[in-house]
């Protein structure tokens, strides 16, 4: 930890990496199906003969930089790129569609980099101790936190309760098809082949929010987006200002992230949701979430790339990885001899540590790099006519969803959901609740599973499930925001009444 | 003009001459494309990693990595024989999984539709507890299982795997009743060990080299103790006639031809004998295995009789 590994980091060869990492990056997650997975798996036999920090830092960089880059698909084409970015698209596309797309897109940035500052500080910091956080959350704990998840569609849909629990409950009922992960039951598959691998997450993504907004564009006459008339100049400044009001949805959001991060298996998607509904329970009055609201981006874009530096936790300090790209890196540092798991902090420090000042400098220089591309991309989207945006972003769907396994089962099941979703929002069913299903449902599976097994081994079902004490403190929480949505919502049907 | 006949000839005799040499003729044109049918952070994608630089080193090209993962690596498998058969193309295979996945259900592929040419490692099984765990001797497991039935519990990675056959085949042959709780993959069942959820894990000998001194081996299947761990004891030295583990190799689509085949598994083959590539891999806690094209056959069959019988038992398949 001492000074020297931050100036190993910064040899040019290491920025040069840094910055080509981030900016490769941030395409790749921009990209629906393209994922920071691929762009790892391929990019790893580069790094066999570089010096193992350099070869970390270019793969953290890769990383760190295509969470971000899920923003903008997410702003601009209400499409997340990457599951990370679900709860950007709520606030982000209405502010792309009212003319703010590049304001989302500067604020994506500037919360990004928070976010990823928080995480990678927290494991430069904090690694050994934080890393009990990941082997403090059994079975029952992981079902609890995705029932917590769940819970989140309440508070998200307001006014449309029971449509949210409804898509849900299908996206939950859409998980189970296909091998159960746990029981290697083969399941809903109806005798076909096609359905033995399951619905993919993010062929899902791409069919649920991609396709009806392809299918609205051919629709209706309108423009993409709403463009102002005057070329108004960079909003940097107004992004910043906005950005530095809400320091603390930021920092709160990005804390949350980098726990979250630490939990093997749960994800950047839990993590941007648990934040964007924490920021959305305290939010002021006049903050309007679901409709443009700036505060919603900040803390779903912090948290989703805090939790990068809080994956390395567990892969690194018990040689656990805490996300498919975290499982990459780990693989990439076996390969170079550099041993993962407890010892490895005192063995390899100064490749640790190298790494980790690595991944600080990339997360800053993600912020030049960020806003650059950011720009671009916006200006792009909004300037291409409909009959090139249309067809482009239709091939890319279909590239991207057969590329994730070059299955085209997976693009015969994304473009199917991807009209069904079409015709469910027609009737006020929106895509998250079902993605969200689809995402937690195998978590809340496999944790009950577990639980419920090693309960009744034990003879103690009851005390696993309600007397574990971080299950109780989640169960106080979901039961919080389940039905804090309803006493607002039934406090404020009660006022007028007083009044008359 | 006779003079250029002539060569003309003998420029073909030798290509002919080339051509029917056999092996030699096949050769690779470009980066190979290597499919896991799993996510990355496994067993399957970390001795595939190790491959990768040794491979680009002895034939030049690069081996590139892709990961399929869906269905307990069914998904994969049933699309690999619409893969092109150039030997461009290569696919991971593990076992128990391609023999018993296709016994319980049609999953788009059987056991014979993968024209496996190399089997290069295992992982044995083994059973391992946490560093600070009352099972001192696999002895001491055994007598609190049968002290209290069902109340020992042990994860292990998925069912119908190979840690789910071991711990089915361990308790019949301890005559215990121990509780086997699933998880998601060796890195999940390892997390529920290290946390307190269980009270020991049927892992690999991966999984003590990778956690080092927070866990204990208790005993390893074996035929002799590995190089790595010489003070943990076989399941045979213990009087548990148990060797095996979690089985991988290479397929290529079953219409490679023969040149195809045994390039393919020549140069794994070349690998494997790698003192370097050995050392790597017994230091990471795996077992070597060379199981070339030639003897493929015979070995999958004893395996595949041994693995159908213990699902039998085991009511995993019909």
């Amino acid at each position: 930890m001492e000074f020297g590994h931050f100036l190993s980091a910064l040899t040019p060869f290491n920025l040069v990496l840094a910055l080509f990492g981030v900016v490769a990056g941030t395409i790749v997650g921009s990209i629906p199906g393209l994922t920071a997975t691929m762009a790892l798996a391929v990019l790893v036999p580069i790094t066999f003969s570089m010096d193992p920090a350099s070869a970390l830092i270019l793969l953290g960089a890769i990383y760190t930089g295509a969470i971000y880059g899920g923003a903008y698909a997410a702003i601009l084409l209400n499409t997340p790129g990457t599951p990370s970015a679900i709860a950007t698209t709520f606030d982000g596309y209405p502010m792309a569609k009212r003319g703010d797309g590049d304001l989302a897109v500067a604020l994506a940035c500037f919360a990004s980099v928070v976010g990823g500052l928080v995480g990678a500080f927290a494991l430069l910091l904090l690694a050994p101790p934080l890393s009990k956080v990941a082997l403090a959350f059994g079975p029952i704990e992981y079902f609890w936190l995705s029932i917590f998840g769940l819970s989140l569609i309440a508070s998200l849909s307001t006014g449309n309760l029971m449509k949210g629990l409804a898509g849900g409950a299908f996206g939950m009922l859409l998980s189970t098809v296909g091998v159960a992960e746990v029981s290697a039951d083969i399941r809903l598959t109806f005798g076909s082949q096609m359905l033995v691998g399951g619905f993919g997450v993010i062929g899902a993504l791409i069919g649920l929010y991609c396709i009806p907004v392809l299918i609205d564009l051919v629709a209706t006459p309108d423009r993409h987006l709403k463009v102002e008339e005057d070329v108004r100049s960079v909003r940097i400044g107004e992004a910043f200002r906005i950005a530095a009001r809400s320091k603390f949805n930021l920092i709160r959001s990005s804390v949350i992230g980098t726990l979250i991060g630490i939990l093997p298996g749960a994800g950047g998607s839990v993590a941007g949701l648990v934040a964007y509904s924490e920021a959305k329970r305290t939010a002021r009055p006049d903050q309007k979430f679901g409709q443009g609201e700036p505060d919603g981006i900040l803390a779903t874009e912090s948290a989703n790339n805090a939790t990068v530096g809080g994956g390395f936790i567990p892969t690194l300090v018990l040689g656990i990885p805490g996300t498919p790209p975290d499982a990459i890196v780990l693989g990439a540092l076996l390969v170079q001899g550099v041993r993962t798991g407890p010892t490895m902090f005192s063995q390899s420090g100064s490749i640790v540590y190298t790494f980790i000042y690595g991944l600080l400098i990339a997360t800053v220089l993600m912020l030049p790099a960020g806003l650059l591309i950011g720009r671009y991309a916006y200006k792009s989207i909004v300037n291409i006519p409909k009959a090139v945006l249309v067809p482009t972003v239709g091939f890319m769907t279909i590239i991207g969803t057969f590329s994730i396994r070059n299955s085209v089962t997976d693009v015969i099941l994304m473009l199917g959901l991807g009209v069904f979703g079409w015709v469910v929002g027609r009737f006020g069913f929106a895509a998250s609740p079902i993605v969200l299903g689809l995402i937690l449902g195998p978590i809340a599976e496999q944790g009950f599973v577990q639980g419920w097994t090693i309960g009744s081994a034990t003879g103690n079902l009851f005390g696993m499930f309600f007397g574990r004490s971080i299950s109780q403190g989640i169960i106080a929480f979901t039961l919080l925001s389940l039905f804090l949505p309803l006493y607002t919502a039934w406090r404020q049907r009660k006022k007028p009444q007083e009044q008359s | 003009m006779l003079k250029r006949t002539f060569l003309k000839m003998g420029a073909a005799l030798a290509v002919t001459a080339s051509l029917a040499s056999g092996a030699s003729a096949a050769e690779l044109n470009g980066p190979v494309n290597y499919i896991i049918p799993f996510g990355p952070g496994g067993e399957s994608d970390i001795s595939a990693r190790f491959q990768q630089p040794f491979f680009k080193d002895k034939f030049g090209q690069d081996l590139v990595i892709s990961y399929q993962p869906g269905g307990g690596g069914a998904v994969a498998w049933a699309t690999l024989n619409g893969l092109s058969d150039d030997g461009q193309t290569i696919m991971g295979v593990n076992l128990p999984h391609i023999i018993i996945k296709p016994a319980q259900k049609d999953v788009g592929f059987k056991t014979e539709d993968l024209k496996v040419f190399h089997m290069f490692h295992f992982t044995p099984d083994a059973i391992i507890v946490r560093a600070d765990s009352p099972y001192m001797t696999l002895e001491d497991l055994v007598e609190d299982a049968k002290a209290n039935p069902a109340q020992v519990t042990i994860s292990g990675s998925g069912k119908a795997t190979a840690n789910h056959l071991a711990h089915i085949k361990f308790d019949k042959m301890a005559d215990i009743q121990t509780t086997y709780v699933p998880f998601k993959g060796t890195g999940a069942a390892v997390t529920a060990l290290l946390g307190n959820q269980v009270k020991a894990e049927w892992g690999y000998s991966t999984v003590a080299a990778t956690q080092g001194e927070e866990v204990r081996m208790l005993a390893v299947a074996m035929e002799e103790r590995h190089p790595l761990f010489p003070d943990v004891p076989t399941f045979k030295e213990l009087g548990y006639d148990m060797v095996g583990g979690a089985y991988r190799g290479i397929a290529l689509p079953k219409s490679a031809s023969d040149e195809v085949t045994g390039m393919w598994s020549d140069m794994i083959a070349e690998i494997n004998n790698d003192p370097a590539f050995r050392q790597q891999m017994l230091d990471n806690g795996f077992a070597m295995l060379d199981v070339e094209a030639a003897g493929m056959e015979d070995f999958m069959a004893a395996r595949s009789e041994e693995y159908l019988n213990d699902a039998r038992e085991a009511g995993l398949i019909e």
